[in-house]
């Protein structure tokens, strides 16, 4: 019994991480790079205006960071629930 | 050395290589067969994942497409990259953990059932047929333009050498070429942009040159030129886009879930060893990816404006030797509508005298900014590389599914394993064969359908797979009928509004002004919904696969891969 309500713990801790990634996976690619880009790209950076840099850079170095960050974290909650792979 | 010289050695050297590791790679069991055994590294997982992934049209025609389309350009850049966090966070862990050989495993064990294995496997080869006709057509076309064989003979050397590594390495073969393949396609894409990064901008990384101002000393941003010379002309500005915002956020979305629903890419999943290293390779693979996909737009911008400061109004007998060398391949024309003897190049289509195909802008680029021969080579070397890559892990997956899914599991479960790696190797040769026959004779559907394969993954592999994972009740009745509503409304919408099927329709008909590209969004948003509302009146999946379903969510201590 006590086995199955970490498990249960374990499962959210994992729903609530992929819903936080998901959502900024969301927010800068289909908000910053394309539902908000007309606004967005009143700021320039550089050389880019800032929403056409989320749609064709800024939105795939965020996918990368994303990734790695659940790596981290999945890493971490696998340890701490005991169950990582051998 | 002349570039043709050039290309052989490159050529050779790298084609050598590929054997080479055919042989050393040579297998005797089916799990090593489909799976490379699970025991390959995240690190080279994700490499060959990123080989396998970035097609001949992810090297050769993207940037030039992005070139194009500007703003736009968006759609394929964030599309065929974001599906990548749907398959770390969503799909990729749990199916290694399920550990089986393929996705139509997945599918019949979790929906307990033989039709929706089948309904699988009918996907996952007519996925994959279309993609790599594309693929075996594209190895042909590198051959006939550097080194001036025909279109058909390259076909067939293309063919010989997957041929070899395919049917003798299996996935192990295939993986530590993609693994090769790789370094050379990234190689070869970089090295021409770093150089026309540094001569037009003055900085050496493109990502950073994209952003940076021209070098010819005038302190006017790249883009901000690009932008000037789309308005003299007539183009619609660079930095913004012409498709509406539901279009580009529909055809974005169908490009991320149809990724992370192919089949071809799943499968490299099943190779690492742990649920962890999925994860990690998954990121592994991204980043790979994500060095080519982040320098195409660089490139695009860079040779959009090379291409315009070159050509346009310059007197027609002055244009450089490279204009008149792809003059006759047929990818550039040139027509004197005003017989004043110079190029307008403009967005008005009477008054516009260049035709230029899309492909030039990488294959052009090192000529265009004049670099050394060697370099040129290396662009042919590297698009072999993106081509044979991927139609190396398409075929494998044509391959298992009929030797696996349908012989094994299905028409012949008696066979033992060796038994079953006969079949796995006829079934490759013969998926050779086939793509090699449509490398040759083209069909008219190939552009249209490699859209549809995005759409079909979206529509069908997608919704089934999640489900199957994060909603324990979702049963057969829901998930088959959802599959294949998704897949019937994607392939009625293409085939109305896209091949002219039904009555066909135009632009002003599409259902809420999305393009055929982007209906998978849709397509899929049915397939959910119906398979939710099925599953909820239809009884609860066996005691058995829900606990199943339970036990894929937890890493848990790593299991061997059985056949069973």
């Amino acid at each position: 019994m006590g086995k199955e309500k970490n498990m249960d713990e374990y499962w959210h801790a994992n729903l609530r991480y992929v819903g936080i990634l998901t959502s900024i996976w969301f927010i800068v690619s289909f908000g910053c790079g394309i539902l908000l880009v007309e606004p967005l790209n009143s700021i320039q950076i550089g050389g880019f205006k800032l929403g056409f840099w989320f749609a064709q850079q800024g939105s795939i170095y965020v996918f990368v960071v994303l990734i790695f960050v659940y790596v981290w974290l999945m890493n971490r909650l696998d340890k701490k629930f005991d169950v990582h792979e051998g | 050395m002349d570039i043709q010289t050039w290309t052989y050695i490159l050529v050779g050297l790298t084609f050598a290589l590929y054997i080479g590791i055919a042989i050393w790679s040579r297998v005797g069991s089916t799990s090593d067969f489909y799976i490379a055994g699970s025991k390959v590294p995240p690190l080279a997982n994700g490499m060959a994942t990123a080989a396998d992934w970035m097609s001949a049209a992810s090297f050769i025609s993207m940037a030039g497409l992005i070139a194009f389309m500007g703003y736009d350009g968006g759609v394929y850049l964030m599309g065929w990259t974001g599906g990548y966090v749907l398959l770390a966070l969503l799909l990729a862990p749990y199916l290694r953990k399920f550990g089986k050989f393929t996705v139509p495993d997945f599918i019949g064990d979790r929906y307990y059932s033989n039709v929706a294995r089948t309904v699988a496997v009918v996907c996952a080869i007519i996925v994959s047929f279309t993609y790599v006709a594309g693929q075996m057509r594209g190895v042909g076309v590198v051959f006939a333009r550097f080194l001036e064989v025909p279109i058909n003979m390259g076909v067939y050397i293309g063919m010989v050498i997957v041929f070899f590594y395919a049917v003798l390495g299996g996935m192990k073969g295939i993986t530590y070429t993609q693994v090769a393949q790789y370094c050379i396609l990234i190689f070869a894409y970089m090295v021409p942009a770093f150089f026309i990064s540094f001569q037009l901008t003055g900085n050496v990384v493109p990502q950073l040159g994209f952003g940076s101002t021209l070098a010819d000393g005038s302190g006017t941003f790249l883009l901000e030129k690009l932008n000037q010379l789309h308005q003299e002309l007539g183009f619609a500005e660079y930095t913004s886009g012409t498709k509406s915002t539901i279009d580009v956020f529909a055809i974005t979305l169908a490009l991320m879930v149809g990724t992370a629903g192919l089949p071809h890419v799943i499968v490299r999943f099943f190779t690492v060893p742990k649920v962890r290293d999925a994860r990690k390779s998954v990121g592994y693979a991204l980043l790979f990816i994500a060095i080519l996909y982040t320098t195409a737009p660089a490139i695009a911008a860079f040779a959009r404006v090379n291409l315009i400061e070159t050509v346009s109004n310059e007197q027609y007998d002055e244009v450089p030797a490279w204009f008149t060398n792809w003059e006759e391949t047929g990818l550039l024309s040139f027509d004197d509508k005003d017989g004043d003897g110079k190029i307008q190049y403009v967005a008005n289509e009477q008054q516009n005298e260049l035709t230029i195909d899309q492909d030039i802008m990488v294959l052009a680029n090192p000529e265009i900014a004049n670099l050394p021969n060697w370099v040129i080579a290396l662009v042919a070397a590297g698009g072999l590389a993106a081509a044979l890559s991927t139609a190396a892990g398409l075929l494998l997956v044509i391959s298992t599914s009929i030797s696996h899914d349908l012989i094994k599991k299905q028409i012949m479960p008696e066979i033992t394993e060796k038994v079953e790696l006969v079949w796995a190797r006829i079934a490759a040769g013969f998926a050779v064969v086939v793509a090699g026959y449509f490398g040759i004779n083209p069909p008219g559907f190939v552009a249209a359908t490699v859209a549809l394969a995005f759409g079909l993954a979206a529509a069908s592999f997608f919704p089934a797979i999640l489900l199957g994972i994060f909603d324990k009740k979702m049963n057969r009745q829901g998930a088959i009928t959802g599959m294949i509503v998704g897949i019937v409304l994607m392939l009625f919408y293409m085939i109305k509004y896209k091949l002219g099927g039904f009555g066909g329709g135009t632009e002003a008909d599409w259902w809420f002004g999305i393009s055929p590209e982007g209906f998978g969004t849709v397509a899929m948003i049915v397939n959910l919904v119906v398979a939710i509302t099925i599953s909820r009146f239809t009884a609860d999946p066996p005691e058995d696969v829900q606990d199943l379903v339970e036990e894929i969510r937890y890493p848990g201590p790593a299991r061997e891969i059985t056949d069973q």
